[in-house]
């Protein structure tokens, strides 16, 4: 089971008090009248799916209830970071340096 | 190569079983094939079987970054039933089950195809009436499925729990009884040495890293850890992986991974006849002919590579098992493993032609790719022969998240996903 940080609340906490919203940062369209079909199926359908770090969206439901985004390794499925949702897309190259500072051995 | 027989199991009892012959070569690629399919599972294996034997092309390979088999095709829990709601769906998910009908005899490899009937189980109003409109759809379009009421359904399954005060009570299921259950490695070992045997190279261990694309923006060929392979003709069959390998073609999917768990009891005696799946409580069942409980799980929430998947899921999945089948109670559980099934918007399969000329896909099966393996193999085979799509496979273009002509079993409900 993952053990997840929630960034309000403070505290880290089993998955099951969570649910996962897919993936983070897709905007929706300011004009949705101005999008072609190739537009609506990125926005829509299209997602990165990828093998690494994901961002992606979580919610304490089972807690405080707010959304909140976070990276994962999809591989290691180890959590980079959580962050606020109004909180800037985190710097990937940061994130993994400080990865692996934290762990020599990889 | 050996031809199977009850003469050639004769002979080789009466000399030791020593003179057996592996059933197909450990292949090292050539610099160009016709086709190359990426992904040796039952789908990858079966779309070079069809093309070889169907079409006559042999100068065809399939590579696999694993061992033959060793993905979802050895990971799921072997279920074959075609009771989809949607014509589309019904048309490609039963011709697979006339083709599995005759696969071993087509194959000379017995791949165990058993009838022994899929029960779904309805345990409130809404699946009542989502099962009886499945079961109105399938009859209209020809396919086998009927309802039965909670007694009946005990007579059928005789481990069933149908009290009243059960805490998912059973209201009565539908029944599919040309559905059933395969020897999962066995399709792809019968699909490996039919193709095999017909010239096609499967060369395993060796990962494809890219799709190389011409300056016409066509397929040249893939990049593998044992160097560039050319070949006219490139199909993606990589599950879980789909979206990794079309990357590198620049196709953006609209695929997830999730992992998909299952697990196995200890070895018992025949006790359960059937198949059962409870799409509610989302446990599934059956008793594998070696006597181990075949236990699906439901896909974890997150997307993942991992191959693990949570305990959480597998807890959950028990308890509803042992609730349904008291009996199993005191069973053990021997092992649970993970599969990563790469799941599309509408739960519906993407099939066949690409944006790329000479790119082929056939991905997107999420939960429930296996039961469609011959029918799915045998009609990509052919979009892959002529270049366009067979009438079956027709509606599950990737084109359709842009029409939005989507086939939403998802929504369906009550179908297992």
């Amino acid at each position: 089971m993952l053990l997840v940080h929630c960034p309000y609340c403070d505290e880290t906490l089993p998955e099951l008090e969570f649910t996962y919203g897919g993936e983070a940062h897709i905007a929706r369209p300011e004009n949705p009248a101005d999008k072609t079909d190739d537009e609506w199926r990125d926005f829509l359908f299209i997602r990165t799916n990828v093998k690494g770090p994901h961002f992606e969206r979580w919610r304490h439901a089972h807690g405080c209830g707010r959304f909140f985004n976070a990276v994962r390794d999809t591989v290691s499925d180890r959590f980079l970071t959580t962050y606020k949702a109004d909180a800037p897309r985190p710097d990937l190259a940061v994130l993994l340096a400080d990865a692996s500072m934290k762990e020599p051995s990889k | 190569m050996t031809h199977f027989s009850a003469l050639s199991l004769l002979k080789n009892a009466l000399t030791g079983q020593k003179n057996w012959q592996a059933q197909w070569p450990d292949s090292q690629p050539k610099s160009e094939y016709d086709v190359v399919i990426v992904g040796a599972g039952g789908h990858g294996l079966g779309a070079a079987h069809y093309l070889a034997k169907e079409h006559g092309i042999t100068n065809v390979a399939v590579i696999d970054k694993g061992w033959l088999g060793g993905g979802n095709t050895g990971r799921n829990t072997t279920i074959i039933r075609s009771n989809y709601l949607y014509d589309e769906s019904a048309k490609l998910y039963d011709h697979a089950v006339d083709l599995w009908e005759g696969l071993s005899q087509d194959l000379n490899y017995n791949v165990m195809f058993s009838r022994r009937g899929v029960l779904m189980l309805a345990h409130n109003v809404h699946d009542v009436q989502s099962f009886q409109r499945h079961i109105h759809s399938n009859r209209l379009n020809g396919v086998d499925n009927r309802w039965l009421t909670p007694h009946e359904a005990k007579e059928f399954c005789p481990p069933l729990n149908i009290s009243p005060n059960a805490r998912y009570p059973v209201m009565g299921g539908a029944l599919q009884m040309r559905a059933g259950t395969a020897r999962h490695d066995a399709v792809a070992w019968g699909y490996a040495r039919s193709a095999s045997q017909r010239g096609v190279d499967i060369i395993q261990n060796c990962p494809v890293t890219a799709i190389r694309r011409g300056t016409d923006g066509s397929v040249e060929g893939v990049e593998t850890a044992k160097g560039f392979i050319r070949a006219k003709k490139v199909a993606v069959s990589a599950a879980g992986h789909t979206s990794v390998v079309m990357d590198s073609a620049g196709v953006r999917m609209p695929l997830e991974s999730y992992p998909l768990q299952a697990l196995v009891s200890e070895p018992i005696k025949p006790i359960f006849p059937c198949v059962v799946m409870s799409n509610t409580v989302h446990a599934y069942i059956s008793q594998s002919d070696k006597g181990e409980l075949v236990i699906g799980s439901g896909t974890d929430q997150y997307t993942s590579y991992s191959q693990r998947g949570g305990l959480p899921l597998i807890e959950h999945t028990v308890a509803a098992i042992c609730e349904i089948f008291p009996i199993f109670n005191r069973m053990r559980m021997l092992r649970k493993w993970g599969g990563i099934v790469d799941v599309t918007p509408d739960r519906s399969p993407i099939l066949g032609t690409t944006p790329v000329p000479g790119l082929y896909v056939n991905c997107g099966w999420g939960t429930g790719g296996f039961k469609a393996t011959p029918g799915a193999a045998h009609t990509l085979a052919w979009t892959i022969a002529k270049g366009t799509p067979h009438d079956i496979n027709a509606p599950f273009t990737l084109d359709r998240f842009r029409t939005g002509r989507l086939i939403d079993e998802a929504a369906a409900a009550a179908v297992a996903h």
